[in-house]
């Protein structure tokens, strides 16, 4: 059985391929971990209640809200910030479609278009939708975001 | 961050987390059971809910089943709500529960915590009250025991166990998971969203089952309406009114939805489930 008690501990979580120990309490959730312990501020502090999908981050490829996710309950898991995501295609696909203007929310809805990409790759507009509902873009840039999405479910469903 | 300090416990074993919770309740502490955590996260952030020591029991084999065993469906409590819509074992559960929250969100929630979430909704449920459905229980005060009762006989407005047990696993008959089905959920303006009217509706012998959410405040099952629901000597407009008289409690007026509102969204919804499953009466 895992346990921790009131005091802090040393876990180590698997983020983005490497290994870290970490010392959590068991109130900490893993943005706050991965922002404040690893450094790794890809994943932003927003809403901190699951709304906005600012601090999506993956675990065992599946997109998360980790504010909602405690630190301690994610070690056996295999994490993935937008800092472990390197030349995928839907980060050019972003890049051509202009699908960035704050830039902010970025991050978060990069890493859910890639895992949607990666289990879907024959999307349709439907499941598209569907899986974008998790992410907010406060300057409402939703439509170049999903034409990026499509293009990229597009050529991966062409390939 | 959750301002507050708790223990945090993940036995392996349906043994494990009873004795867990006998010990840390004999140490006088409050004992939360935590799956998905979704709900718990979120409350324990503002305060709105504390405890001493927090038992996650996604650890736990049983709570982790998602298949047909012989012939009946068996989902364990921790399964997710994603895990759920893909496998369509039961696509009116399936359809129901995507419409629960948003999609990242669903790849925490679990179908255990959404029948015990202390929102009102509790969508996951409808089907499952349609579906005569059981439950196994583990836990509680007792003995490490597991009892299977009626889902009914557990879930009156609100998931209702004894102190110390945790729903491990939710039984399906397999002859419920194919019947024509209906489920529509109404909500004010966002597709992510607490529902107006959620309803979820199957035809069993030739006569409709419905339940609801959002309209009161709890998810209910109804014999009542029903028998409305079936008698087809009523004109449709009188139909309509005859199960709004039955509905168990007031209609819910909130920022969601006023009363009044909500009974006009009711009464389409109910209209437009029943032209849905007409065909199946037959």
């Amino acid at each position: 059985m895992i346990s921790n008690g009131k005091s802090k501990t040393v876990i180590e979580l698997h983020v983005n391929g490497d290994s870290h120990e970490v010392m959590v309490r068991s109130g900490d959730t893993l943005l706050d971990i991965l922002r404040e312990q690893l450094g790794l501020s890809g994943a932003k502090r927003s809403c901190e209640n699951g709304d906005c999908g600012a601090c999506t981050v993956l675990a065992d490829g599946k997109p998360i809200h980790s504010c909602l996710s405690l630190a301690i309950e994610s070690c056996d898991q295999s994490l993935m910030t937008i800092e472990g995501l390197m030349g995928s295609p839907i980060q050019q696909a972003f890049v051509d479609n202009w699908a960035i203007q704050c830039g902010f929310c970025t991050p978060g809805f990069i890493l859910n278009c890639h895992a949607l990409a990666t289990e879907h790759p024959n999307a349709s507009d439907e499941v598209i939708e569907e899986w974008m509902c998790s992410n907010l873009c406060r300057c409402t840039g939703y439509q170049e975001i999903k034409e990026a999405v499509q293009s990229v479910v597009r050529a991966s469903g062409n390939a | 961050m959750i301002p507050f300090d708790f223990e945090y416990y993940k036995p392996a074993t349906v043994a494990e987390a009873c004795e867990t919770y006998r010990t840390l309740q004999e140490q006088k502490k409050s004992v939360v059971y935590y799956s998905g955590g979704t709900e718990f996260i979120t409350l324990a952030r503002v305060n709105q809910i504390s405890a001493d020591a927090v038992i996650d029991l996604k650890g736990i084999p049983e709570v982790q089943v998602l298949e047909m065993q012989g012939d009946q469906f068996i989902v364990g409590s921790a399964v997710t709500l994603n895990q759920i819509a893909e496998s369509r074992l039961f696509p009116l559960l399936a359809q129901t529960v995507r419409g629960v929250a948003d999609h990242n969100s669903r790849n925490k929630i679990t179908i255990g915590g959404n029948l015990g979430s202390r929102l009102s909704y509790r969508e996951g449920v409808l089907p499952l009250l349609l579906a005569d459905c059981k439950v196994r229980v583990a836990g509680g005060m007792k003995g490490e025991g597991e009892r299977v009762v009626s889902l009914s006989d557990v879930f009156d407005k609100q998931l209702n166990l004894e102190q110390g047990e945790f729903l491990l696993q939710i039984l399906v008959d397999k002859e419920y998971l194919d019947l024509p089905y209906v489920h529509l959920k109404k909500t004010k303006q966002s597709k992510v969203d607490y529902p107006l009217v959620s309803v979820a509706a199957l035809v069993k012998d030739k006569e409709i089952r419905m339940a609801f959410s959002g309209i009161c405040e709890y998810p209910f099952r109804l014999g009542e309406i029903e028998e409305v629901v079936n008698n087809t000597t009523f004109a449709r407009k009188e139909q309509l009114k005859q199960v709004v008289g039955k509905l168990p409690a007031a209609i819910l007026d909130d920022l969601h939805g006023s009363a009044g509102y909500r009974e006009f969204v009711f009464r389409n919804v109910v209209q437009e489930t029943i032209d849905a499953l007409e065909w199946a009466q037959k």
